[in-house]
């Protein structure tokens, strides 16, 4: 009983949210993958891993943002041009692969994704488009299914094939989206092209310190006490959390990109 | 009487003034100055510190991730303190103000940080330098105990990023310096964790399961197989006094380091300031710990640097070389005087001069089987059993094969490998070797009988080391050639005991 109301006013909040996004200027599902929900168990937790996060059902870009989409977005954006951006918002290497604030130039290729973009700039493309940047609940609910499996964690051919991008260095020039890695989801290159942001990067719970980090002086989760990962062979999830927190919002680096989401409309747009 | 108290309070106020003054020309405590610290790669070490005073060094470390080479035709992906594996060697002084500057270079995939086991405070630098791609840290120690410390990546997971290569040392020395020998190097074991098998080629990605299970493909001495032999090998004159810094980056093994014909003269104990034991054979180093020796180099040749934990020597790749060149002094060591076949427990039958081979007497007659035979060892007696088969049919080709399978597997596995690969820079190939097919059955039973020294090209490869004169009479010497040849060269060709017999005779 008390479950189904939890559930109607969570819906009813739902409906809100929506409401408030249908302002957007283009439809806001081309393009975009519905992803239903579950159950998301953070790498770092309590103990006894109790800790679960529901994540309800939204959908996610088929693709990560490419170069041409930011482009055509920071032509209606003057004041997120490479040239206009304020410092506090993004460091000096925002866009600094493309040629000038209007050319991405002969070095990048217009269908790969986006990168040296900072979480401001993401949040705002996203914002402009009436979407949002995913959680990291979000994030790793759909970075979890295999090609074939909406949850590829006890995979050891996922994981491996996830790990062996991780340790190279970057592609000189990075490839477009959509042309490998396409998940259970339909979702592509949730691994294997860019790192991508989330809304709450910045709770990824590890300090530089990674050993510390299972420690019991470190307050981290939810405030709760004592913090332990949740599954210690999930080495990728180990090397995105650590990236993750290794972030400041301004920041921008080479092999950064993201995609947005939005929540699920039960009517379906 | 006030003018003698005047002239002692003088004196007194004089000697304190030399007093000051002799401090001065001695070691200070005191700050000064500012210097960019020197790096170097291994296996070179930073010059000794003259400096007799603590200043600020600024260090500048950039860290990246590259393809290099593990083995021969095996490529890694390295992370990298300062594009090598072990990572730049960082010297400084007690007491010195390090200012560290890591960079993280704007190519790389992953943030990464440093802890140096020299610095006393949280993380030992890492709760300080997590850094993302395109990003500098910076932060500040002061290096307050002498001794040679390992720094390493601490990033999540702490364990690949060390597997990758992210170590290397900070040596801090005492105030009082360090006794100057004549050559200082560094030398730093780290294990791998390849996907594929040891020798598999191509890019190897980082196993995980072989990491979480201790059970690496690779051993190796500052970061390749044969990274320090050949050309590459570290260089010694008789007389000399050679100290060596050596860390262990594990991330999982210990090392029982040894360098094989040496004796340390002084070992500082895990690296610590005080050089506590003398005459020491083998040192234990933990991962993420190291260990200082110092030896005199007495005589000339190749000295090898080994994990005496064996099978990481000859299998894994825990293989480094210190090329000594000098006088020989026969007193100390004579080098082989002289090779004598033993028989058990009759008395010496037979001799041969090892430098020219000469046989004193036949020993391929069935009186020297018989004696043989009346040997105690277990060993002998199988060999012998063997070897009597192999004499009974020797003109049976298929016989002196399997003859030659048991002398090659007592004889020649340890260098030549059961797959007569070798060890790469180290032990020629026998497998597919162009030297045995450019060179004649008569060169091949030459070695094999009177030994080879001095330079041999194999497959394009330079080897430069010793083969002994095998100690075996003329069948086993054909049936390990017919062996193999046919093994390893695919050639059916045989070599017959009186081939051996006739070369023998031909090399007085």
């Amino acid at each position: 009983m008390r479950k189904t109301k939890k559930n109607i006013l969570f819906f009813l909040v739902l409906c809100i949210n929506t409401l408030v996004a249908q302002s957007n200027k283009v439809n806001p599902t081309n393009n975009m993958v519905l992803i239903s929900g579950g159950v998301y168990i953070p790498l770092y937790g309590e103990k006894n891993n109790d800790v679960k996060i529901k994540v309800s059902s939204f959908y996610i870009d088929k693709y990560p943002v490419t170069n041409a989409q930011f482009l055509e977005f920071v032509k209606g954006n003057p004041k997120w041009r490479r040239s206009n951006v304020k410092m506090l918002f993004a460091d000096k290497n925002y866009l600094s692969h493309w040629e000038n604030d209007l050319e991405l130039g002969n070095n990048v290729l217009p269908n790969s994704p986006v990168t040296n973009i900072s979480w401001f700039a993401a949040k705002a493309f996203c914002d402009y488009y009436g979407k949002r940047l995913p959680t990291v609940a979000e994030w790793e609910l759909v970075a979890k299914a295999s090609a074939n499996h909406p949850d590829g964690s006890k995979d050891q051919n996922f994981i491996k094939q996830i790990l062996e991008w991780y340790s190279k260095p970057m592609d000189e020039k990075i490839p477009s989206v959509g042309l490998y890695g396409k998940n259970y989801w339909g979702v592509y290159n949730m691994h294997g092209l860019v790192w991508e942001w989330t809304s709450d990067f910045f709770s990824s719970l590890v300090t530089g310190e990674s050993r510390g980090d299972s420690g019991l002086e470190r307050n981290l989760f939810c405030g709760s006490g004592s913090v332990n990962a949740s599954d210690f062979k999930n080495y990728p999830a180990f090397m995105r959390f650590a990236f993750r927190s290794s972030l400041k919002a301004n920041y921008t680096t080479n092999n950064l990109g993201f995609r947005c989401t939005k929540d699920f409309n039960k009517k379906g747009n | 009487m006030n003018t003698l108290n005047e002239l002692r309070n003088v004196l007194f106020v004089l000697m304190i003034l030399s007093l000051a003054v002799g401090c001065g020309h001695g070691t200070s405590d005191q700050m000064s100055g500012e210097e960019h610290a020197q790096l170097t790669q291994a296996p070179y070490v930073p010059p000794l510190i003259t400096r007799t005073h603590p200043t600020k060094v600024i260090v500048d470390l950039e860290v990246r991730e590259v393809v290099k080479q593990l083995a021969d035709g095996v490529e890694y992906v390295f992370w990298t303190f300062g594009g090598d594996v072990p990572g730049s060697f960082i010297r400084v002084r007690e007491g010195d103000f390090v200012e560290f500057h890591l960079h993280n270079h704007p190519l790389n995939k992953l943030p990464h940080n440093i802890d140096l086991h020299a610095v006393t405070g949280p993380g030992g630098g890492a709760t300080s330098s997590f850094t993302a791609p395109g990003h500098t840290s910076i932060f500040s120690f002061t290096v307050k105990n002498p001794g040679l410390y390992v720094y390493h990546c601490a990033t999540a997971p702490v364990g690949m990023h060390i597997a990758n290569g992210m170590y290397g040392l900070i040596l801090v020395e005492p105030k009082e310096g360090l006794p100057p020998v004549d050559r200082e190097y560094y030398v730093m074991q780290g294990e791998f964790y390849t996907e594929g098998n040891y020798g598999d080629s191509g890019l190897q990605p980082f196993s995980m399961q072989k990491a979480l299970t201790e059970t690496p493909d690779y051993v190796v001495f500052n970061g390749s197989v044969g990274s320090m032999v050949g050309d590459n090998s570290l260089k010694a004159n008789v007389g000399e006094s050679v100290r060596l810094y050596v860390g262990n980056g594990g991330p999982n093994l210990i090392s029982s380091f040894h360098v094989i014909g040496e004796i340390f003269d002084l070992v500082y104990n895990e690296g610590g300031s005080n050089a506590l034991q003398k005459n020491v054979q083998t040192t234990l180093i933990p991962a993420g710990g190291s260990s200082i020796v110092e030896f005199k180099v007495n005589v000339p040749g190749n000295f090898i640097m080994v994990d005496h934990s064996i099978f990481r020597a000859f299998n894994k790749g825990a293989l480094g070389m210190i090329t000594v060149k000098g006088a020989d002094d026969k007193t100390i060591y004579s080098g082989k005087q002289k090779d004598e076949l033993y028989s058990g427990n009759n008395s010496v039958s037979s001799s041969v001069n090892s430098n020219t081979g000469e046989l004193k007497k036949n020993n391929g007659n069935p009186e020297y089987v018989s004696k043989y035979s009346s040997g105690e060892s277990k060993v002998d007696e199988n060999l012998l059993k063997t070897a009597m088969s192999g004499s009974d049919k020797s003109s049976s080709p298929g016989s002196l094969f399997n003859l030659g399978q048991t002398v090659f597997n007592m004889s020649c596995v340890a260098c030549h490998q059961a797959d007569g690969k070798g060890i790469a820079n180290v032990f020629p190939p026998l497998a597919n070797s162009d030297w045995l097919a450019k060179h004649s059955k008569e060169e091949a039973i030459k070695n094999v009988i009177a030994g080879r020294t001095g330079e041999l090209t194999v497959n394009n490869k330079t080897y430069n080391g010793i083969m002994p004169p095998q100690n075996i009479d003329d069948t086993q010497a054909a049936a390990v050639l017919t062996y193999v040849y046919k093994k390893f060269a695919g050639k059916d060709v045989g070599v017959s005991p009186d081939e051996v017999k006739k070369v023998r005779a031909g090399n007085k």
